[in-house]
């Protein structure tokens, strides 16, 4: 069924459901945003954004704040298109 | 059967946007306390005022703000100083009630680039009311206290409820009138701090804060 095919696995997931939830209304967030937010793990998130990153869904920018290491990260054009589409489709399957 | 699962990641959705972007926790009722502080302080302001107007000033204009003594000036700030500690330490205390309760965390990215954002036009007035008093035109100070913090809550309102926005507004459009009325800011700060944020704070809280 057509609808259930927009429904995005990428997104089956509460914490990367979370994550573009965040970068869709935010240009971009670092890793301890995400993780106050999300209340995950250090590990459990970076598999997380490392799924989505793997997806091209959202975009990593490793750099360096004085001398600590600071991960960025914001959604693409691509990520930001295909999380409407799962949203609409969510809502879509609500409302039957 | 999985409509259950599609809700609850609706409503994950939401709320991580709103969360993440939006600071929801401010209390309601702190915005009436700290309208109720702003009157009592007016009342007291205005009774030291028609005190001394009556002491030294009689039959003059006891409200050319040029003829303030050092004294009065004091007393005022003492009053104002009061009042705004009160107010904010209201305002912390109420609103982290309410985050603990909605289990919001108090001190994230969102309420910092609140406070940020709201300090950030604040501050640059109280700076300014400073130099007004520096040149002696402290008749503007009222209004200008009125503007900026009418600023402040607009500029706020980005990262928080937007309803904020219009006591911004009332605020400006209150403090615009005032400049035309120099010598009645304190009525005009009463109207503003004192009535608004009660009238503000009354809407928030039947809008938000009962369930």
């Amino acid at each position: 069924m057509s609808l259930i095919d927009n429904i995005n696995k990428a997104f089956d997931h509460r914490i990367r459901l979370g994550i573009m939830s965040i970068l869709m209304v935010n240009d971009y967030a670092d890793f301890k945003m995400l993780k106050e937010l999300l209340g995950a793990t250090d590990g459990n998130l970076a598999s997380h954004t490392k799924a989505l990153e793997k997806e091209e869904y959202i975009l990593v920018e490793k750099q360096f704040i004085g001398r600590k290491p600071n991960t960025r990260y914001s959604a693409t054009k691509l990520g930001k298109l295909q999380f409407k589409k799962h949203i609409d489709a969510l809502e879509k399957l609500i409302g039957k | 059967m999985d409509s259950n699962k599609y809700l609850d990641d609706i409503s994950e959705i939401k709320n991580m946007m709103s969360r993440s972007s939006r600071f929801i926790s401010l209390s309601g009722i702190s915005g009436i306390l700290a309208g109720c502080y702003a009157l009592i302080g007016a009342g007291f302001a205005y009774l030291r005022l028609k005190e001394l107007s009556s002491a030294n000033y009689a039959g003059l204009s006891g409200r050319s703000s040029s003829l303030w003594g050092n004294d009065l000036i004091q007393d005022l700030t003492v009053i104002a100083v009061s009042v705004i500690v009160l107010a904010v330490v209201t305002g912390i205390i109420l609103t982290v009630k309410k985050a603990k309760k909605s289990g919001e965390k108090m001190w994230d990215v969102s309420s910092r680039r609140l406070v940020l954002n709201f300090l950030l036009p604040l501050l640059t007035g109280g700076a300014f009311c400073l130099v007004l008093i520096q040149y002696g035109i402290a008749g503007l100070v009222a209004p200008a206290t009125l503007l900026f913090y009418g600023l402040a809550c607009i500029n706020a309102s980005k990262y928080t409820m937007r309803d904020i926005r219009y006591m911004g507004l009332a605020f400006i459009i209150i403090g615009l009138i005032s400049t035309q009325f120099i010598g009645y800011g304190l009525y005009f700060w009463a109207l503003g701090f004192g009535l608004c944020h009660i009238v503000y704070g009354a809407l928030m809280h039947f809008k938000y804060d009962r369930k």
